[in-house]
């Protein structure tokens, strides 16, 4: 087991870090301790008040739970599998979304493409410096094959994801493998060789670690300055153009994306840009075209409760008026009890159940009125 | 609010009841029987009255606002000649009605009139809406705090809504005991409450090469501010007695399907790491990870990890998929940067934003948010020639240490185009840059951590359009 060449890989990519966290080590009891003291309670070196919440955790739930596979392969399960066995797999489980191949763009970007016999030499993906290159596939990214066996094991398939028996990991990584050509057809993954696959990584030089946007105090490598005035600026930049006019409606109708009262509206994109300002038609337009997108459809009993029905009556109790259901299983056989009853609500009624008589509802909407007689008959108890 | 101030009560018995207080007891409570029954007697009489003299008070009040009174007291305005405002003249049925009861809407929903304002995809960027992003619309926001319906969402499985009872925490690794915890014994822990904004890395990521987008929804609706409450990670680190020598990074995983994980350096996870289940004063919404999830200050939205289920003490980082294939930027030489973790300082003016036109030339309140993961903003200048000549805008009332920070400033629009900038200044002395130099470094590929100034410019038609000016 040979894992020179990964700690070389590494050595380089993360020793200023390396440094940086033992600087950071030094002060870390220092800031423990503020934290403590955020609690109020708890004075150097006793013990918290609250030491004892929580519990053990069994070596069994350790084992269920702590399942990820570190770049220098710790937590790596043994197994092994065929790249024909991942292949199998593969089209079973993977193919639909992926592609026969790993080279599908319709659900997720590509798995596989873009590196070459020449990558797994250098390890570097050549490709990643041209700007007019298509893609980025995840071969042509990955620097660490444990990464690729983690997120197998942890997230896939996509709807029954940790599915996939260690074995069937090794398999389907395998699989993957040998599509980008870095493992033969009859190859055999197992936790042994994986260290020696690493080593053929196409992209396994193409990491480096970037300190200042990873410790909060470091320095951003664009420096601006804050002119003030009569500040250098690309005059023709000025008028430079913004969206094409072909996608002007791409993200649909902006007029309705934007509030319908304040110091602007939403730009109505289903119409070329407004060559004037006219305040008054552009506040009309956009009030009606929020009216016209369709409100969440409401349920019976919130039109009920909305339109007050509720004062007085209630679903099962009889309060001023006579409970719902008493009102449905009077009615509900009744022919014609739907528009009875609709115009008994709209118009008001007196003397059917008692003294008090139902005032007329001439502001609720008659569809509404509707919605809410057929919930009563429906609800005859 | 402990001034007394005499309340006009209700007629009783000719008299004005006049009590001092916030609180005018009923006329029941204060009113012996006889009292109130005469009370009620002079009541009818004063209504039966009122009806009576209906057509007279009517003509009464028209002549009251014909003329100014002729007295040296104070004088009110009569207004002026003119025909008036239906809204105003007209009274509508909320004026002449019955409104709702309480309760009505058990859990509160915002009016029917703000519907517009809807966290939306942007077509085309993604194509599975359970591993996709919904933007935030901040052109509709006010103040710092995001509501939480209208939290961005970022999703790399699907979304559930987990049984809180039986959700766990472990923490295991390079520890002295791994640690079991449930959502009792955690919301059982001294906890704090802190406002800090979250953003997801590839925020603006769309434009690196051009602008794409149209409105600051799809520019930088990546991004949402919130009152998280939770116990500090340290908390639960020095709980479990960390390994102070060799426990460098902690991974952070989450229980959906993704199970995402991030490693977080030990310095970030001592200092203001915290494991959150509250969000604005209610716990966290299943979208963004209810009931449990990390909430990691100042550093790009993939390490907060959501529902929460576990976090290891380790010495080494992880490489994990978010830390090698996605979330790396990609730099002109070919070379991925990894672990750029931080938001560094960024801006952008709201009101006015693209998609929106100005209702008229005159006065505008232009506002906007600025933040950065380094700390607190120092200032902010805004420009409205382009990044010509700037002038400094006012700050919010709250400026917190990496939350978003409101700022605006005042300008009369004459009705010629403009091409407006915001430029934000964090406490490090970090200046937001132009995009063509962040370019001239990072190169167009990168997709994360665009933080350039964003530039609108105005059309003489009010509208306002996405541009690139530098």
């Amino acid at each position: 087991m040979s894992r020179s060449g990964e700690r070389r890989m590494r050595a380089g990519t993360w020793a200023t870090l390396g440094a940086s966290v033992l600087a950071a080590v030094g002060c870390i009891f220092a800031v423990s301790a503020a934290t403590a003291a955020n609690g109020a309670q708890a004075d150097a070196g006793q013990r918290v008040p609250w030491a004892d919440i929580g519990r053990p955790a069994t070596r069994s739930e350790i084992q269920a739970w702590d399942i990820d596979v570190r770049a220098d392969f710790k937590g790596l399960p043994p197994g092994s599998g065929s790249v024909s066995d991942g292949e199998a797999i593969w089209d079973a489980q993977c193919a639909s979304c992926h592609g026969t191949f790993g080279e599908s763009n319709e659900v997720f970007t590509p798995i596989v493409g873009g590196t070459t016999k020449q990558d797994i030499e250098t390890g570097h993906v050549a490709n990643l410096k041209r700007a007019d290159f298509p893609q980025r596939s995840t071969m042509m990214k990955l620097p660490t094959v444990s990464t690729l066996w983690d997120y197998i094991r942890r997230a896939m398939p996509w709807n029954a994801p940790k599915s996939l028996s260690p074995d069937e990991v090794y398999a389907v990584t395998a699989y993957i493998l040998n599509l980008a050509d870095v493992v033969p057809d009859d190859f055999v993954l197992n936790e042994r060789n994986i260290v020696d696959v690493q080593k053929r990584l196409p992209n396994r030089n193409g990491m480096s670690f970037y300190e200042p946007m990873w410790r909060v105090d470091g320095k951003p490598d664009v420096l601006a300055q804050a002119c003030m005035s009569d500040c250098p600026v690309d005059a023709a930049r000025l008028a430079a153009a913004g969206l094409p006019e072909h996608a002007r409606n791409a993200h649909g109708n902006l007029m309705a994306q934007t509030r319908i009262i304040g110091p602007v509206r939403g730009a109505d994109t289903t119409q070329p840009p407004r060559s004037t300002l006219d305040a008054a038609e552009l506040v009309a337009m956009a009030e009606a075209t929020m009216l016209a997108t369709v409100p969440q459809q409401r349920k019976p009993e919130d039109l009920a409760r909305e339109a007050n029905c509720m004062a007085c009556h209630a679903l099962d109790t009889k309060m001023v008026g006579p409970s719902f259901r008493e009102v449905g299983a009077k009615y509900a056989a009744r022919p014609g009890a739907a528009e009875l009853l609709v115009g008994r609500v709209k118009n008001g009624t007196s003397g059917v159940w008692g003294d008090v008589p139902m005032p007329a509802n001439a502001a609720i909407a008659d569809d509404d009125i509707r919605v809410i007689v057929n919930w009563i008959l429906e609800n005859r108890g | 609010m402990n001034d007394s101030f005499d309340a006009p009560g209700a007629p009783v018995d000719g008299r004005a009841v006049r009590v001092s207080g916030r609180i005018r007891p009923a006329p029941e409570n204060v009113l012996s029987a006889e009292e109130l029954a005469r009370a009620r007697r002079a009541r009818r009489s004063f209504m039966g009255k009122a009806l009576a003299m209906g057509a007279g008070a009517g003509a009464a009040a028209a002549k009251a606002v014909a003329g100014p009174l002729e007295s040296s007291g104070p004088r009110e305005a009569i207004g002026v000649e003119g025909p008036g405002d239906k809204a105003i003249l007209e009274l509508p049925p909320h004026t002449t009605g019955l409104g709702q009861p309480v309760a009505a809407r058990g859990y509160g929903v915002p009016s029917q009139w703000e519907r517009n304002l809807q966290r939306r995809e942007s077509p085309g960027l993604t194509r599975v809406s359970a591993s996709s992003v919904s933007f935030a619309p901040l052109q509709g926001m006010f103040g710092i705090i995001t509501p939480n319906g209208l939290h961005f969402e970022r999703h790399h499985q699907g979304w559930w809504d987990i049984d809180p009872s039986r959700h766990r925490l472990m923490i295991n690794g390079l520890v002295r005991e791994a640690r079991v915890f449930t959502m009792d014994d955690l919301m059982r822990l001294p906890s704090v409450s802190r406002i800090h904004f979250i953003e997801c890395g590839a925020n603006t990521g769309m434009e690196w090469g051009n602008p794409a987008v149209p409105t600051v929804q799809y520019t930088h609706g990546m991004l949402s501010c919130c009152e998280f409450t939770g116990v500090l990670l340290s908390t639960l680190l020095d709980l479990c007695g960390f390994d102070r020598k060799h426990g460098r990074y902690v991974l952070a995983e989450g229980a959906d399907g993704s199970s995402m994980t991030r490693t977080i350096p030990m310095e970030r996870a001592l200092d203001d790491v915290i494991v959150a289940w509250g969000m604005n004063g209610e716990m966290l919404r299943p979208e963004n990870g209810y009931p449990l999830r990390l909430v990691v200050p100042g550093v790009q939205g993939v390490s907060w990890v959501k529902y929460l289920r576990r976090i290891e003490v380790g010495d080494k980082p992880w490489f994990t998929k978010d830390e090698t294939v996605h979330y790396v930027d990609l730099m002109p030489d070919g070379q991925h940067r990894q672990y750029t973790s931080i938001q560094e300082v960024k801006s952008v003016i709201t009101t006015p934003s693209g998609g929106q036109v100005l209702l008229d030339k005159g006065y505008y309140n232009v506002t906007g948010l600025a933040w950065s993961g380094r700390g607190r903003i120092k200032r902010v200048d805004v420009s409205f020639d382009g990044g010509r000549n700037w002038r400094t805008a006012r700050l919010g009332n709250l400026v917190l240490p990496k939350a978003l920070t409101r700022f605006s400033i005042d300008w009369v629009w004459d009705g010629s185009p403009a091409v407006l900038q915001s430029r934000a200044i964090d406490e490090t002395g970090a200046v937001q840059p132009k995009i063509n130099e962040l370019r001239a470094v990072r190169g167009t590929r990168s997709i994360y951590h665009n933080n350039a100034i964003q530039s609108w410019r105005v059309a003489d038609s009010g509208e306002v359009f996405n541009v690139q000016v530098w």
